[in-house]
């Protein structure tokens, strides 16, 4: 009946998911449902980024509800658990950007180490003062792409427009380049190296003009679905994994 | 055909207008009591099709500003002509519709066909006469109203002032007078300082029917304010505040998704209003803030589903909501192509499909029930099997008879009372 690209972890049936929160036994399935939505809303919120025209409404109740799930974890302490794993976040007062939650719960997916569920500032309003480092090694620059549109609240503001896709983008990409060095090099061996030139790509982007849905996107995932290297399919999962989700939507 | 966005009657009720996503508007038209065609009367054909909005391209924040019509709202008739508003997210227009059935002949300068007559030839002078012709409906804008919304317009709203209406987006109301298009007047700012503080938006607004100086706007948390522009020039506080509190024993992390008011309506008496949230409606008496007077649930059976329709985004569909001239009885659409009706003083509901299997022209529809669990009883259709893709989320109640309008994604279906 529904499903199109996410995991089906859903719990239809949760309010009798709730009822038997009191049992020890059933509070790590909860944990892992409550998990999941997380997932899936901060999925949601990272496909606004990237559509023209995002919702502002249906943001807006998508990050109420994600800031629900994340008080409901700080309070009966998941949040801890998984916060001293990781690599330097102390306070629980603050919460991470929706773009790395998205990246590090899909490693966390993948049995890695999950950096942070640091700071949740609404990544909407452009944040000059966030941490613009994370940027890529291997690519050249990254020429951030003049027609997207990325912010979800604020649609006032051009610069931090761009500069939030740019955030966005990095991350996406970050992720493949965070992956073992072998699988870099995997990712890149036996490609023509012009395809997989991020230049090359983010061009092609923003040769069109018009964002509708599908046109940028096709651009976006074309070098990846021409890729003759089955290993940079799985590699390249996580960009697949939101092209397709916004192909479909 | 393109997907129908919103439907209404004007105020007599002869006439039907919808809105499509691509820019469209199709004014349908009752045909008048006939003879020779008994039957006829009742039948809406089509008046005139004009495009309203075209899609356009915001350059200074690289967005496109998609043409669907959002809201169609009539104006009351002064003279021949018609008045409409129509609105996408931007941009409102007034729109006038006439007809022409008369054409002048016998000019002295021009032929029938244009041609200049050659002043030799001009023997003598003629008035012209008006002859009939074919009858001609031309739409024309007589205004637009624009550069006023940062955000997306929601719901428009004309006064019963007949000089003014209001348009909202998700954070502002505006108050326009329908005669001035460079200026209009801010009266609900809820937009925060900082947009990281962002929690609720407006998702719909309306004049009171009666007393031109109060209307009302509902917002993404469940809330209705009631403000009255007599108070102050900016309504950032509301007269009345209506609020549900929330029932703790269903509270789930969908609880406030589903709360969210897709539309409201006040009653054409202008004592009671209406709201829709994802699975009820409910009535709000204006003099009774704390909870609503009745409550009716359009489709309970989908709240063990909410997960699934989560992540489809089906939950964020925007259902509307009408009441029928009296206010007795309220309609409302929901999944798999059903719509729903309350009637108040009976508390009786019946579910019908609007579809081209179970709508042969004439046929009395059947009523139709959704089995929840268990047994699936003959006629009914389970749960699992409602296809969320056909969604009714327009509709709209004839003024005075019972004529109901249903915009099934790209079909309008019009019913009406059986007719002994």
């Amino acid at each position: 009946m529904f499903v199109r690209g996410l995991k089906r972890k859903c719990f239809d049936g949760e309010e009798d998911i709730e009822g038997t929160l009191a049992g020890i036994k059933a509070i790590p399935s909860y944990n892992l449902q409550r998990q999941s939505l997380l997932d899936m809303s901060l999925v949601k919120l990272q496909l606004c980024h990237m559509l023209v025209e995002p919702n502002l409404c249906r943001s807006v109740l998508i990050a109420n509800t994600v800031r629900q799930i994340q008080e409901e974890m700080t309070q009966d302490g998941t949040w801890q658990m998984i916060n001293t794993q990781s690599t330097g976040q102390a306070s629980l007062d603050r919460l991470v950007s929706t773009d790395i939650l998205c990246r590090s719960s899909r490693e966390q997916a993948e049995g890695k180490h999950v950096p942070s569920y640091g700071t949740f500032s609404k990544d909407f309003e452009g944040d000059q003062g966030q941490d613009r480092s994370e940027t890529m090694s291997t690519a050249s620059s990254v020429q951030a792409p003049r027609n997207l549109q990325s912010n979800v609240w604020e649609m006032e503001n051009p610069q931090e427009n761009k500069g939030n896709f740019q955030k966005s983008l990095d991350q996406i990409f970050e992720t493949l380049e965070n992956k073992s060095p072998n699988s870099v090099e995997d990712l890149f061996s036996e490609v023509d190296n012009s395809y997989y030139d991020l230049d090359t790509m983010l061009t092609g982007m923003m040769s069109n003009t018009k964002m509708g849905h599908c046109d940028g996107l096709e651009t976006f995932s074309s070098p990846t679905n021409t890729a003759s290297n089955s290993n940079c399919k799985s590699d390249l999962n996580e960009l697949d994994h939101i092209v397709e989700i916004l192909v479909e939507s | 055909a393109d997907i129908i966005s919103t439907v209404e009657f004007n105020y007599s009720g002869d006439l039907l207008a919808t809105g499509d996503k691509g820019g469209r508007v199709v004014i349908f038209q009752r045909e008048q009591e006939n003879k020779s065609r008994p039957l006829s009367r009742g039948e809406y054909n089509v008046y005139s099709t004009f495009q309203s909005h075209e899609p356009e391209f915001d350059y200074l924040k690289s967005l496109e500003i998609e043409e669907k019509i959002n809201k169609i709202r009539w104006l009351p008739q002064q003279n021949a002509a018609h008045f409409l508003l129509s609105t996408n997210d931007k941009t409102i227009k007034l729109w006038k519709i006439s007809e022409r059935d008369k054409r002048a002949e016998g000019y002295n300068l021009k032929d029938e066909d244009g041609r200049l007559r050659d002043p030799v030839r001009i023997k003598e002078l003629r008035v012209p006469t008006l002859k009939p012709m074919d009858l001609m409906v031309e739409a024309s804008p007589r205004r637009i109203f624009a550069n006023a919304h940062t955000y997306h317009i929601n719901s428009i709203s004309v006064n019963s002032d007949y000089a003014t209406y209001l348009s909202a987006d998700d954070l502002r109301i505006n108050l326009w007078h329908l005669e001035v298009t460079n200026r209009s007047f801010n009266i609900v700012d809820i937009k925060p300082a900082n947009m990281e503080e962002l929690t609720e938006v407006i998702t719909a607004a309306e004049f009171h029917p009666q007393q031109c100086n109060v209307f009302v706007y509902s917002s993404s948390k469940g809330t209705i304010r009631l403000c009255d522009m007599r108070s102050s020039a900016l309504c950032d506080r509301h007269s009345k505040f209506f609020e549900e509190p929330e029932d703790p024993s269903s509270r789930s992390f969908f609880s406030e998704i589903i709360s969210s008011i897709s539309d409201v309506k006040f009653s054409h008496n202008g004592r009671y209003m209406m709201t829709r949230d994802y699975l009820s409606v409910k009535v709000w008496d204006l003099n009774m803030e704390n909870r609503p007077v009745e409550t009716y649930q359009v489709h309970e059976y989908l709240r063990s589903k909410l997960c699934s329709l989560y992540e489809n985004d089906c939950i964020f569909d925007k259902f509307e909501c009408c009441w029928n001239g009296l206010d007795s009885t309220i309609m409302t659409g929901s999944y798999n192509n059903f719509f729903r009706m309350f009637e108040r003083n009976t508390r009786r509901d019946t579910t019908l499909e609007a579809s081209r299997e179970s709508s042969k022209s004439r046929a009395i529809l059947k009523p139709r029930k959704v089995c929840t669990g268990g047994k699936r009883k003959k006629d009914e259709i389970s749960v699992d099997s409602l296809d969320f893709n056909k969604k009714i989320l327009h509709t709209a109640w004839h003024p005075t008879e019972n004529f109901i309008a249903v915009a099934a994604t790209n079909n309008l279906y019009l019913f009406q009372d059986k007719v002994n």
